[in-house]
């Protein structure tokens, strides 16, 4: 089985921080992280090329420092690795994002199962995946969060609902979204992590994967970024002090009054 | 591409202090843009001497005249009306007011019972509905091909949706094909006074806000937080049409297949929708601890939330779990117990109106983001908080 997963360099949450005097985000000393979603992608696809064989390629558009995040991938199982790079990718959403994505996969290869994160964490708009889908007129799934079995062109999967879960059938080829209950990603191997030392990351530019340049970046995205500012401060907040049996009635005092209004 | 007009450029810094990218610095007295620049457009304002600018290329437009209406997507599964549907059309009739503009709804399902008289009666003039065996269970496919097949047809100008799992899944594969753009996850919607959608979004986990425009494209597509907007009270007088709409047999096929829906706990339980949560963390120690969260979770009819590490401990399952991997709650309210306040943990829950954090560590980070903070011990604070609670709501 071809399996391509897609995977995306994101700032460590871990990392980031609030400036409580400006309430902005401060980056500073923060690493650049493969998205925590799509190191669980990563995992179902080697998990599933151990269980049924293939092989597993790995693709993220973005800067030229993308290429640590997919060396890791290299570690952690993967067989290919293409880095999809290019100035003119500058400013797409995800509408230019998926375009150029597909234009990557198709040179990759002809894929049966196509692996994408829920959703990145710095955008958080899971859409990437979805309309990925629809480029490669696959059938998708999002949110799956186990794979049954795989017989013949037949996917049997569990997929998270917002009051409990589906159990699906999905004809192959098709692309899933995976939330992290899905598995456990392994860390490096030593094999693995000798194989990426010495990998060769394909590197892909606009002309390569031969895009209409008029689909991509800033120019191919239909929404626009009019205004970024940090949210609304709360207004200033309240100790509840005294004694306990003080700090209890006000307490009781707020959270009645809060539930069920005042 | 950014250009900085080198000539005019002051060297000031304010575009590098506002840069949430760090992709811009001032080099030699001069704004210089890396690599890490997404043309976010944020330096561009706080620039004091329009030394910044981002050529837009404007071809390509369509013609927004002939694109009008604001339609809402009325979530209905297992026989429920999702609650964000109805906040939606209360927004959306402010919408379709500022535009002079109808509002409509669009049902798709197997069985329409009285939900379009329901929409109605929340604000809808027109409800579009398809009744179709095909649509018995919530698929991609079949409801993505029925939505788009309308709104080529119907041509609104706005589409908009809930931000819950059918609405992330399907509405993106909507956006698509109808080659418009699409945000996700919106917190505040209005009409600007250029007539377009402004939709505003939290990104990074909400530590910066972003408003979006799709100025050139339409219909103009929002997924919408549940819980942000108000829903209007329901008013049986009013009057609406309801317009029955069949698809194509070939375009309800689907390429996946319902074979079992499982409803768990998180039936009771839809934390992204309660009004009140209480959450409690590692401060809690243990399984018989934890249930003090329940029970106060209890007497003021919240559902119960967990961070991580609760989680991870077995305390509690983890569809209860509030966070960047977990759940994102906006309740009224929302109480933090033993809860530190990781940056993950408060992604999920610093949208909430009213926020009460009990920590015996004064340095606890919670701290920073709640409104009403409580510097104790909470084996000595909840039982007789309960029990207060308890005595007063059985007076009342
Ligand atoms: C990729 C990634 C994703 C993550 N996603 C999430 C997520 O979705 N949700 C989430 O919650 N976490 C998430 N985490 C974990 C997060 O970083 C924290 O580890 C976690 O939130 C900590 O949980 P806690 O506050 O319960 O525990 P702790 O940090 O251990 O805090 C316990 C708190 O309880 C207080 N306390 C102890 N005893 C008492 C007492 N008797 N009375 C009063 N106070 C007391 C302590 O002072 C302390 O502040 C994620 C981490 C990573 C790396
Ligand atoms: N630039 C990218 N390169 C590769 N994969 C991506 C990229 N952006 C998004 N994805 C994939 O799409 C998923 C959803 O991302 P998003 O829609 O941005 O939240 C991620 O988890 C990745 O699997």
């Amino acid at each position: 089985m071809n399996i391509v997963v897609c995977i995306k360099q994101v700032p460590d949450a871990k990392d980031v921080r609030l400036d409580p005097e400006t309430n902005t985000l401060s980056r500073e000393g923060v690493k650049s992280v493969i998205n925590p979603y799509d190191r669980h992608a990563l995992e179902e696809g080697v998990r599933l090329k151990e269980e049924y064989g293939g092989t597993v390629t790995v693709i993220s558009m973005g800067p030229p420092q993308a290429q640590a995040i997919l060396t890791e991938a290299i570690s952690c199982g993967a067989d290919e690795a293409f880095l999809v790079s290019d100035r003119a990718f500058a400013g797409a959403d995800t509408l230019a994002t998926t375009y150029t994505l597909a234009q990557a996969v198709a040179k990759a290869g002809k894929p049966d199962l196509v692996l994408c994160g829920k959703q990145a964490t710095d955008g958080d708009t899971a859409q990437v995946g979805p309309g990925l889908a629809v480029r490669l007129d696959m059938p998708f799934v999002t949110c799956v969060k186990k794979v049954r079995t795989i017989a013949k062109d037949v996917l049997t999967l569990e997929r998270m609902m917002d009051d409990g879960y589906d159990v699906l059938e999905v004809d192959l080829p098709a692309l899933l979204t995976v939330v992290k209950e899905i598995n456990t990603p392994r860390f490096p191997s030593l094999r693995g992590m000798r194989r990426a030392r010495d990998y060769q990351i394909t590197s892909l530019t606009a002309e390569d994967i031969g895009a209409d340049s008029s689909r991509l970046g800033l120019g191919g995205s239909p929404t626009q970024v009019v205004s970024v500012f940090p949210p609304e401060k709360k207004g200033d907040r309240t100790m509840i002090e005294g004694s306990v049996a003080e700090q209890v009635d006000k307490l009781a005092e707020i959270l009645f009054d809060s539930a069920f209004g005042a | 591409m950014l250009i900085i007009d080198k000539d005019a450029c002051i060297g000031c810094g304010l575009c590098e202090d506002n840069c949430p990218f760090d992709a811009i610095a001032v080099v030699d007295g001069k704004a210089e843009v890396n690599d890490n620049c997404t043309l976010c457009g944020s330096c561009i304002e706080h620039c004091e001497v329009e030394a910044l600018s981002i050529p837009r290329d404007e071809s390509g437009a369509i013609d927004l005249s002939a694109w009008s209406g604001v339609w809402v997507y009325a979530e209905y599964r297992q026989g429920k009306l999702a609650q964000v549907s109805r906040e939606l059309l209360g927004i959306g009739r402010t919408l379709a007011d500022k535009r002079d503009t109808k509002l409509s709804a669009v049902l798709l399902c197997a069985d329409a019972a009285d939900v379009p008289q329901q929409l109605i009666a929340a604000g809808a003039d027109q409800v579009y509905v398809v009744v179709d065996p095909a649509l018995e269970n919530f698929n991609d496919d079949s409801y993505g091909a029925a939505l788009e097949d309308l709104a080529r047809k119907y041509k609104p100008e706005v589409i908009l949706a809930g931000a819950t799992a059918i609405g992330r899944s399907f509405i993106p594969r909507v956006a698509t094909s109808l080659n418009t753009g699409l945000t996700a996850d919106c917190t505040q919607l209005a009409i600007g006074d250029d007539g377009h959608l402004h939709q505003t979004r939290p990104a990074f986990g909400g530590n910066i806000m972003a408003t979006i425009m799709c100025p050139n494209h339409r219909p103009q597509m929002s997924t919408v937080r549940p819980m942000v907007f108000q829903a209007p009270e329901p008013d049986g007088s009013r009057t609406g049409e309801i317009i029955v709409e069949a698809i194509a047999a070939d375009r309800l096929a689907s390429r996946t297949r319902v074979v079992e829906t499982v409803l768990t706990e998180g039936e009771q339980l839809n934390l992204a929708e309660a009004e009140v949560v209480i959450a409690g963390g590692r401060g809690l120690e243990n399984e018989e601890g934890f249930s003090l969260v329940e029970s106060l979770a209890d007497v003021l009819g919240g559902a119960v939330g967990a961070s991580r590490a609760a989680v991870d401990n077995g305390w509690i399952t983890y569809p209860h779990q509030v966070g960047q991997t977990g759940k994102t709650v906006a309740s009224k309210l929302y109480v933090a117990c033993g809860i530190s306040g990781a940056i993950q943990h408060v992604i999920g829950m610093k949208s909430s109106e009213t926020i009460v954090a009990i920590n015996r560590d004064q340095n606890a980070p919670i701290f920073d983001v709640a409104d009403y903070c409580v510097v104790g011990d909470i084996f000595t604070l909840l039982p007789p908080l309960v029990d207060k609670l308890k005595e007063r709501s059985g007076k009342e």
